[in-house]
């Protein structure tokens, strides 16, 4: 368990996901079918109260705002979609312009992360350089660097610049491969990949550059899908650096737009409110739906959320 | 869960083995590593070094930052906010995470001998974790707990009247734990990986001995499970003490009910962008710095007595 590398998608098929094989097969008795319906209900009806305050969400946004207070129901009376348009509309701009932000930032976020952290991988898993074991210690530790320990001089930065207010405080660092655990991950999978791939595309005349663009990064799609994965949720929710740098309405993401419901919580906003976080939940869960062999891989192997 | 490995065993051999064939590969990786490089520069090792100047000065962003040596480390013995910020960071830590690594432990164990719909199941489990972060569920935390919200309806039921628990001091920062708590999915799916990875034959070798499930529990299963609770148990609290959006969304940026809400984070934030007392709030990220290095460096000490690995 400590060589990520194995365990990597694709590396070990159904390390994570087939169930164990029972340790003996035994024709179910009647009180083994009970402990596992007993089993079973426990399951679901945990479940059921994990999910339960989402699905209230859900209801709650499709019902009259008067009717959110009284009836805990999941089932509304009556289906009303008020709240959506009433939402959509609520703050200083339409909500698809926060939208529009959000998905902005996670684009660029995407590409930088992806291009710069897999290139720094390649370095560290297929070069030899001078110095290669220190530089790898300290992205190691960079990784478990509080964010708050850089911030106060980085707002400085971004605002001398004249950043504030726009998307780069929060690609550029993207760009720059800052977000090292995704280098780290990646690293650990180039480990993975046969070294003869490489050693013959030299003999072939090929460069680092034809290696890395040519042998390496397609197959490396699993690393790269989880880091995709993961930069699109991390930063679809980062609400503390967009809090940070984005002050203005017209440059407010979807977690900055929501927040500002707040400033308005009177009970007949509550509606509205539940109605544009499905919304904004929405993105995520598709992400969750599309990416889980990827999600549930790379969680259970670099531990990231 | 490498990443912890790979600290631990750094100080042995090279990362990995490069071939001969490879040498002197230094303008190849400045290409490569370039982008990573000026990052580490310009974003994280010059604004360290920065935040570790400012920290003993003072500075609001307009006037140009004027030594005091330490005077901001000196403030914060005396800062009742702080103390109470620190109180409230710790108790959220100590509370939430053996809470949601036991929670996750005991699920995973359920679910990992022959459960059919695993699959279904785990990512019901693990859906708050992925969207735990998000504004979007702060609110409906704070909508849930508070004086109509859901939890009071259900007392309601019971003819129990509930109180606004978001509202009151004595329950806001339970409701923040008990938040953290519901994300235990994304540790639950570390131990599942854990589990998966205890050989089967050792159980086999067990039961031929006529252990039990219990005994098979203690002797076999817990110790090999240790190096996943601890690095679950790293990982989560290097994370907890950094929690924000959560506290900021439930309490409404103030921190409140008097303050006990206020994470030390949002104190920090409170300080630097709310009252430009940056130089304050560099010494308070220095501290932050410390506390969670020297718990991660204590986890580390005390894990030789209480981890056990395989290799």
């Amino acid at each position: 368990m400590t060589d990520t590398a194995t365990s990597l998608p694709t590396r070990t098929p159904g390390a994570v996901a087939g169930p164990r094989p029972p340790l003996a097969r035994r024709r179910p008795t009647a009180r083994a079918r009970l402990r596992t319906v007993l089993k079973h209900a426990v399951l679901i009806a945990f479940g059921l109260i994990m999910i339960y305050p989402l699905l209230w969400m859900l209801a709650s946004s499709l019902k009259p705002s008067a009717l959110i207070f009284r009836d805990p129901s999941l089932l509304p009376s009556e289906i009303d979609m008020s709240n959506y348009t009433v939402g959509w509309n609520a703050l200083s701009h339409p909500f698809s312009h926060y939208l529009l932000n959000s998905a902005v930032l996670v684009l660029g976020a995407l590409l930088g992360n992806l291009v710069s952290c897999s290139m720094a991988a390649y370095a560290f898993a297929r070069l030899n350089f001078k110095g290669r074991k220190i530089w790898f210690a300290i992205m190691l530790m960079s990784i478990m660097l509080p964010i708050h320990v850089v911030i106060v001089p980085q707002y400085i930065l971004f605002s001398q610049l004249g950043w504030v207010n726009t998307f780069l405080p929060l690609i550029v660092p993207k760009l720059l491969a800052t977000d090292a655990f995704f280098v780290f991950l990646m690293v650990q999978f180039f480990r993975g990949l046969p070294r003869e791939l490489d050693e013959a595309a030299r003999i072939d005349g090929a460069g680092h550059v034809r290696i890395f663009a040519q042998v390496m990064l397609p197959l490396s799609v699993p690393a790269l899908a989880t880091t995709a994965i993961f930069t699109f949720i991390w930063t679809w929710n980062d609400f503390f650096h967009q809090l940070i740098f984005l002050t203005k309405p017209d440059m407010y993401t979807v977690p900055i737009a929501l927040r500002s419901f707040i400033d308005s919580s009177s009970e007949s906003s509550w509606g509205p409110m539940f109605a544009m976080s499905i919304v904004s939940l929405i993105p995520l869960f598709l992400i969750f739906l599309l990416g889980q062999k990827y999600l549930v891989k790379g969680i259970a192997t670099t531990g990231i959320k | 869960m490498a990443g912890i490995a790979e600290l631990r065993k750094l100080r042995g051999s090279a990362p990995a083995s490069i071939a001969p064939s490879e040498r002197g590969d230094n303008k190849a990786a400045l290409l490569f590593l370039g982008p990573w490089f000026i990052g580490l520069l310009l974003i994280t090792v010059g604004p360290i070094l920065a935040s570790l100047f400012l920290s003993f000065t003072d500075y609001n962003l307009l006037q140009p930052p004027s030594w005091t040596g330490l005077d901001n480390y000196a403030r914060m013995l005396d800062d009742a906010r702080l103390h109470q910020s620190l109180r409230v960071t710790f108790t959220y830590v100590f509370v939430s995470i053996p809470l949601q690594l036991a929670l996750a432990l005991a699920l995973a164990l359920f679910l990992d001998r022959g459960v059919r719909g695993l699959p279904f199941y785990r990512s019901v489990y693990y859906l708050p974790s992925l969207l735990g972060g998000s504004v979007a569920i702060a609110l409906l935390w704070r909508q849930v707990f508070g004086t109509q919200g859901l939890v009071n309806q259900f007392l309601g039921v019971f003819g129990i009247e509930g109180q606004g628990w978001v509202s009151h001091p004595d329950t806001a920062l339970g409701t923040l734990v008990i938040l953290n708590v519901w994300t235990f999915g994304a540790p639950m799916v570390i131990f599942l990986a854990g589990l998966r990875q205890i050989p089967e034959m050792y159980y086999e070798a067990a039961q031929i001995d006529g252990a039990g499930k219990v005994r098979q529990f203690l002797a076999i299963t817990l110790p090999l499970l240790t190096p996943i609770v601890f690095f679950n148990l790293v990982l989560q609290v290097i994370n907890a003490f950094q929690s924000f959006t959560q506290a900021f969304v439930v309490s409404g940026g103030s921190g409140g009910p008097v303050d006990s809400t206020l994470f030390y984070t949002l104190y920090l934030y409170q300080k630097g962008f709310g009252a430009l007392d940056m130089g304050y709030a560099s010494a308070m990220a220095w501290l932050l710095l410390a506390i969670v290095a020297g718990l991660t460096a204590i986890n580390f000490v005390v894990s030789k007595y209480w981890v056990f690995y395989d290799d």
